[in-house]
C-alpha cells in the first residue's frame, strides 16, 4: 500500500507557510499501519511541526530502522530522502549521513525492539557522541510487526494481551538518554498532539542530540487492561513536568505573563524555548536533578512529559571533530586530495 | 667436516626474541642497515597476539636479486629467546649459524653439529656495563645489531646513521645506542671474527624504493582517493590503518576552517560499516577497516548496501581464521565470506593488492569504484602485506586524475526534467543514477530501503519487479568484470601447458618459485588475479592450459571455488597449492608442493 501516494490536488484555500507550502507538501504516502495507531499520530505531528516552522522539506533527512515505527518515515515529509536501514542500527547509519553533509537536519525515528533492544547499543554510542539529530522513539513496549512479544521498554508486571506478566526490568529511555550525555530529552505522548508538536519543534532547532521518547499505545497488541502503555493507563499516569511553546527567532518574544513560573531558555539557532512550570521539583537545565527527579516519578508508577532536559549550548559531534564548515560531500578534488608533490615528499621520508 | 653456508647477498636471517622486550625497533635497525647498503630486504615480523612475554619472530630475507617474499627455512638464527631454543635450532639450514648469548652454559646436546655455532655474552658484557635492568634489556638489543653489523660485514657507519634517525627528537637517547652498538661490533670483531660466512657486500640494487607497510600505504590511498568520512573498531592487524589515516589527515587535509575529514572509533564493527553507509548514502567518501571477525559482523549491513546500491570501501586486512583464529597470522580466507557478504543473493567486488604499493593504488581506486558502482567494494589485504614494512617502488600520483562520483543526477539535471528513476537502468549498464538528499527542493527525493522495490524506488513485492532489480544487479556485476584491474600474465620463457594462477601476498614467494621451478624444468605461464569479479582472461587462461596450478593461503581452496563459480572449466584441471599456517608462503613451499604435484621429487628444506 505505501506506494500509493496521496493525490497532490487540494483545497485551494488550504492555508500556505512562508514558504507557500500547504500541509499537504509535508505529507508523505498513505499510511498502512492500523487504524488509530499512535505512531500515525506522531507523524501527524511531524508534519504539523515541520510546516510550523516553514521547513524546505528537501533540508531534512528522516532515516529509521525496522518495525512498525521506522515504517512511517513513508508516511511523512515525501520530498524528503528518506533510509530505511537495517534492525537497531539506524543510528550508526545516521551519523554517517551527518558527517557527510552537516546542513540538513537528520531525524531518526525508531521504536522500542529497535533502540531499547536490539539497537540499545547504537542508540546510547549515538547519543554519547552528539551527534546533531532529532532521535524519536515511538514507543509501544511491545513488538508489533511479529504480533505481540513484550520489548525491553515494557514494565516489570505489564500484562500481554494473552495476559502474561512481563519479568523483566524495563529499560527506560529518556533516564539512559541522559546517561548518555544527550543535550535535550523529552517524553510525550501520541494522544496529546500539542505538547508533541512543540517538542518537534524544539528538538529540530537544537543543536546536538535531542531525544524523544514518544509513548504510542499499540492498539492491536497493547491497549488492553494490565498494560502500561494502552491509552488509558498512559492518560491515567502523564506527568506534564511542564508546558512548553516553541518561538522561533523571529517571532517577537513578549514579557512574560507569569513571572516565577515561565522560562525562556534560548537555543542555539536563535529559537526560544518558554517552559511554563507544572512541576514544582523540576529544573530542566540540571542534568542530575532532573535525573533525580525522573526516578522519583518513575517510582511513583507516573509518566512525567515535557521538555525534560535541555542544555542550550551543546556542542554535537561536528564540534568536537573539529570538522570543517562546509559539508564534507561537497568537498572538491583539490581539497581532499594532497598531489603528487605531497607524495614525493612521503616518498622521501620512507627510504 | 662441517660445511659452511658460503653466501653474498642472498641468505635469510631469523631473529627469536621475547616480545615486549624493545628487540622490534633494533631488528628494523638491523633490516634497515642492509638495505641502506643498497641490497634489497624482505622483513617480517612474526608475533603472538599479546603484548609482553611471549615468543616473536623477525625474519630478514637478504635478497641481492631482489626476492622480497619469504624463501623458507634461515641460515642463520639470532637465539634471543630459551622458550623456543629448541626449535628455533633446529630450523636452522645444515651448514647456517647459531648466534646465541652464552652467558650461561649450555650443555651440548642443545646445539647441532651440523651448524657454526657462535657465542657472545651479551648479559654479561651488559651486565658489567649497566645497572639499571632496563637498560640491560634494550641495550642488549642494540649490542647484537652491532654484532651482526660486524659478523656480517653491515657498515657501522650505516647502523649509526639509522640510530640518529630513530631517535632523532628524543636526542638523549642516541649517544648511549650508539656506544651500546659499538661494544657489540668490537666484541665480535676481536673474538668472533670470521665466524660467519653470510655476507652482506654494498650494492645498487635498491634504487629508490621506498619501505612503507600495507596498511600505512592503504590510509595513504583513501586520503588521495578522497574519503573524507573513516569509521573503525579497533582489531588485529587492520587497527594501523585508522590510525594511519588518522596521522596522514592530520597533515594532509586540515582545510582554512577545520577538517576536511572526520574519523569516528565506532563502538563495534556493525556500527563501523554503517557509518560508512550513512555518508556513501550521503553523498561523502567513506571507507572502514577490518579483518575477517569485522567482516562477520558486517554481513547484514553489506547486503544492506548491496541491495540498496550505497557507495562503500572495506579494507579486509585478513587473519587466520575461523572466529578468533590467530590473530597475529596472516591468511587469505576471507575471500568466500567477503565475497558473498550477506544473506540471500550477492556478489561484491573484491581487490587484491600484492604489495604496499598495490594497497595505496587499490584503495584510492576502491572508492572511484565504490561511488561508479554504487556497491561495497573490499580492498583485500592481509596481514603480511599490512604490518610488514616492503620495499616498494615510490608511490605514484597522476595529478590529472580526478574522483570519479559515478552516476549522480544533479539540481540542474532535475531542473531540466531528467527522468529520475533511482533503480532504472539507463544506460544498459546495469547502473542507475542517483541523487544525493538535500538536492532539490520539489524533485529527486526517494526512499531507500532494504525492501524490494520498483525502478522508481517504491516498494513492491512483485515477484517479476523484484526479479527484474535482481538480473539488474547482476548486469551491474558484469560491468564491473571492465572496470576492475585485470589480470598480469607472465609467459614461461617455453610454450607449455601448464600454468599457475596466484594473487596477492602469495606474489613475492611466487616470483622467486617460478625460477626455482623454470630451473627444474618446470615451465608454467603464470596469472596474477587483481581483482574479483574475474576478467574473462582469467577463465580464458585456464581454458588454455591443460593444468593450472592455483595459489593460496587458506585451506579450501577459496579462490578455486570462485574460479569454477566464475567459468565453466573442468574442476580436475584446477590443483590447488594451499598454505594456511599463519606464516606467509615461502617460494620453497610452492617449490616443493608443485613439484610434487608434478611427479617430481624436491628435497629443499621448508620450516615454519
Amino acid at each position: 500500500m505505501t506506494y500509493i501516494t496521496k493525490p497532490k490536488l487540494h483545497h485551494p484555500k488550504l492555508p500556505v507557510n512562508a514558504l507557500g507550502f500547504t500541509h499537504r507538501d509535508y505529507e508523505g504516502s498513505v499510511s498502512t499501519l492500523c487504524a488509530g495507531c499512535g505512531h500515525d499520530s506522531i507523524s501527524a505531528a511531524i508534519i504539523q511541526a515541520c510546516f510550523e516552522i516553514d521547513l524546505p522539506p528537501h533540508r531534512l533527512a528522516k532515516l529509521s530502522g525496522i518495525g512498525c515505527s521506522s515504517k512511517t518515515p513513508t508516511y511523512f515529509l515525501g520530498q524528503s530522502h528518506g533510509f530505511n536501514t537495517v534492525h537497531g542500527r539506524m543510528p550508526s547509519v545516521l551519523t554517517g549521513a551527518n558527517l557527510a553533509n552537516r546542513d540538513l537536519i537528520y531525524m531518526g525515528v525508531s521504536g522500542d525492539g529497535d533502540s531499547a533492544s536490539i539497537g540499545l547499543g547504537q542508540f546510547a554510542h549515538c547519543i554519547r557522541r552528539g551527534v546533531n539529530m532529532v532521535y524519536i522513539v515511538e514507543n509501544n513496549g511491545v513488538y508489533g510487526l511479529t504480533k505481540g512479544q513484550f520489548s525491553a521498554t515494557a514494565d516489570k508486571g505489564s500484562k500481554s494481551k494473552k495476559g502474561v506478566a512481563n519479568p523483566d526490568s524495563p529499560m527506560d529511555l529518556v533516564s539512559l538518554a541522559l546517561i548518555a550525555g544527550a543535550s535535550f530529552v523529552g517524553r510525550s505522548f501520541s494522544g496529546d498532539k500539542r505538547q508533541l508538536v512543540e517538542l518537534i519543534k524544539a528538538a529540530i532547532g537544537h543543536q546536538g542530540s535531542a531525544f524523544l521518547d514518544v509513548i504510542s499505545p499499540c492498539i492491536a497488541f497493547n491497549n488492553h487492561a494490565g498494560s502500561t502503555k494502552s491509552f488509558d493507563y498512559v492518560r491515567e499516569h502523564n506527568e506534564a513536568a511542564n508546558a512548553l511553546e516553541f518561538l522561533e527567532g523571529r517571532q517577537e518574544i513578549t514579557i512574560d505573563h507569569d513571572p516565577g513560573t515561565t522560562v525562556n531558555v534560548t537555543q542555539h539557532d536563535g529559537s526560544v524555548l518558554r517552559l511554563r512550570k507544572l512541576a514544582e521539583d523540576h529544573d530542566p537545565t540540571d542534568r542530575t536533578s532532573v535525573m533525580n527527579f525522573i526516578q522519583r516519578h518513575n517510582a511513583r508508577g507516573e509518566i512525567v512529559t515535557g521538555l525534560l532536559y535541555v542544555e542550550p549550548d551543546s556542542e554535537d559531534l561536528h564540534h568536537r571533530l573539529g570538522v570543517t564548515k562546509r559539508p564534507l560531500n561537497s568537498l572538491s578534488d583539490a581539497e581532499l586530495c594532497p598531489g603528487s608533490g605531497a607524495l614525493q615528499k612521503i616518498n622521501e621520508g620512507l627510504r | 667436516m662441517l660445511s659452511r653456508v658460503e653466501k653474498i647477498n642472498d641468505f635469510v636471517v631469523r631473529l627469536a626474541n621475547v616480545n615486549g622486550s624493545g628487540s622490534a625497533s633494533a631488528n628494523r635497525i638491523f633490516a634497515r642497515s642492509i638495505i641502506r647498503m643498497g641490497v634489497p630486504v624482505g622483513s617480517r615480523n612474526i608475533f603472538p597476539s599479546n603484548i609482553q612475554g611471549l615468543p616473536t619472530w623477525y625474519e630478514v630475507r637478504v635478497s641481492g636479486a631482489g626476492h622480497l617474499g619469504r624463501r623458507g627455512g634461515y641460515d642463520m638464527m639470532v637465539a634471543m629467546n630459551p622458550q623456543t631454543w629448541d626449535k628455533d635450532v633446529a630450523g636452522i639450514d645444515a651448514g647456517g649459524y647459531l648466534f646465541y648469548d652464552s652467558t650461561k652454559p649450555m650443555p651440548s646436546s642443545k646445539f647441532r653439529e651440523d651448524i657454526t655455532v657462535i657465542g657472545m655474552p651479551l648479559t654479561e658484557i651488559c651486565n658489567k656495563q649497566y645497572s639499571d635492568p632496563r637498560q640491560r634489556q634494550l641495550f642488549k638489543n642494540i649490542m647484537y645489531v652491532g654484532a651482526l653489523d660486524a659478523l656480517l660485514g653491515i657498515e657501522t657507519d650505516v647502523t649509526e646513521v639509522l640510530i640518529k634517525e630513530l631517535y632523532k627528537g628524543k636526542d638523549k637517547l642516541i649517544a648511549p645506542n650508539i656506544e651500546a652498538l659499538h661494544i657489540g661490533r668490537d666484541y665480535a670483531e676481536k673474538n668472533l671474527k670470521g665466524a660467519v660466512g653470510l655476507k652482506v657486500k654494498r650494492a645498487s640494487a635498491v634504487g629508490d624504493r621506498i619501505l612503507i607497510e600495507g596498511n600505512a600505504a592503504a590510509a595513504l590511498g583513501c586520503v588521495y582517493g578522497g574519503a573524507t568520512v573513516a569509521a573503525w573498531y579497533p582489531i588485529t592487524p587492520s587497527t594501523s590503518v585508522a590510525e594511519a589515516f588518522a596521522s596522514y589527515c592530520k597533515k594532509l587535509r586540515v582545510g582554512e576552517d577545520g577538517n576536511n575529514y572526520a574519523i569516528v572509533q565506532a563502538e563495534d564493527e556493525l556500527a563501523a560499516i554503517g557509518v560508512v553507509i550513512g555518508a556513501g548514502w550521503n553523498g561523502a567518501r567513506a571507507f572502514t577497516a577490518t579483518s575477517g571477525p569485522g567482516i562477520s559482523l558486517m554481513q547484514e549491513f553489506i547486503g544492506l548496501a548491496y541491495f540498496a546500491e550505497i557507495p562503500a570501501v572495506l579494507i579486509d586486512v585478513q587473519r587466520g581464521g575461523p572466529s578468533t583464529g590467530m590473530p597475529t597470522r596472516t591468511q587469505q580466507s576471507d575471500l568466500l565470506s567477503a565475497a558473498f557478504a550477506s544473506h540471500g543473493d550477492t556478489r561484491h567486488v573484491l581487490l587484491f593488492p600484492a604489495d604496499p604499493k598495490e594497497a595505496f593504488e587499490m584503495s584510492s581506486l576502491a572508492l572511484d569504484l565504490a561511488d561508479r558502482l554504487q556497491t561495497p567494494i573490499f580492498v583485500m589485504t592481509d596481514l603480511d602485506i599490512g604490518m610488514n614494512e616492503w620495499l616498494v617502488e615510490p608511490l605514484q600520483w597522476d595529478d590529472n586524475k580526478k574522483m570519479d562520483r559515478g552516476k549522480v543526477m544533479t539540481h540542474a539535471d532535475l531542473e531540466a526534467g531528467k527522468d529520475f528513476g533511482r533503480y532504472l537502468d539507463v544506460d544498459g549498464d546495469g547502473i542507475p543514477f542517483r541523487t544525493y538528499p538535500g538536492t532539490h527542493p520539489t524533485k529527486g527525493a526517494y526512499f531507500t530501503r532494504g525492501t524490494s522495490r520498483d525502478r522508481y524506488a517504491r516498494y513492491t513485492e512483485e515477484g517479476p519487479v523484484y526479479v527484474d532489480n535482481m538480473e539488474r544487479l547482476l548486469k551491474k556485476f558484469e560491468t564491473a568484470k571492465s572496470l576492475v584491474p585485470g589480470p598480469i600474465r607472465q609467459d614461461a620463457p617455453k610454450t607449455t601447458k601448464y600454468g599457475v594462477i596466484y594473487f596477492g601476498s602469495s606474489t613475492a614467494a611466487m616470483d622467486e618459485a617460478i625460477l626455482t621451478l623454470n630451473e627444474k624444468n618446470i615451465l608454467l605461464d603464470r596469472l596474477r588475479i587483481r581483482a574479483y569479479p574475474f576478467n574473462d582472461t582469467v577463465i580464458d587462461f585456464i581454458k588454455h592450459h591443460d593444468r593450472v596450478y592455483v595459489v593460496e593461503q587458506n585451506r579450501d581452496a577459496q579462490l578455486k571455488t570462485l574460479l569454477l563459480d566464475t567459468g565453466k572449466v573442468d574442476p580436475q584441471k584446477l590443483i590447488s597449492v594451499l598454505h594456511y599456517d599463519g606464516n606467509p608462503v615461502t617460494a620453497r613451499f610452492i617449490v616443493n608442493d608443485i613439484s610434487l604435484k608434478s611427479g617430481l621429487e624436491t628435497s629443499l628444506k621448508e620450516s615454519v
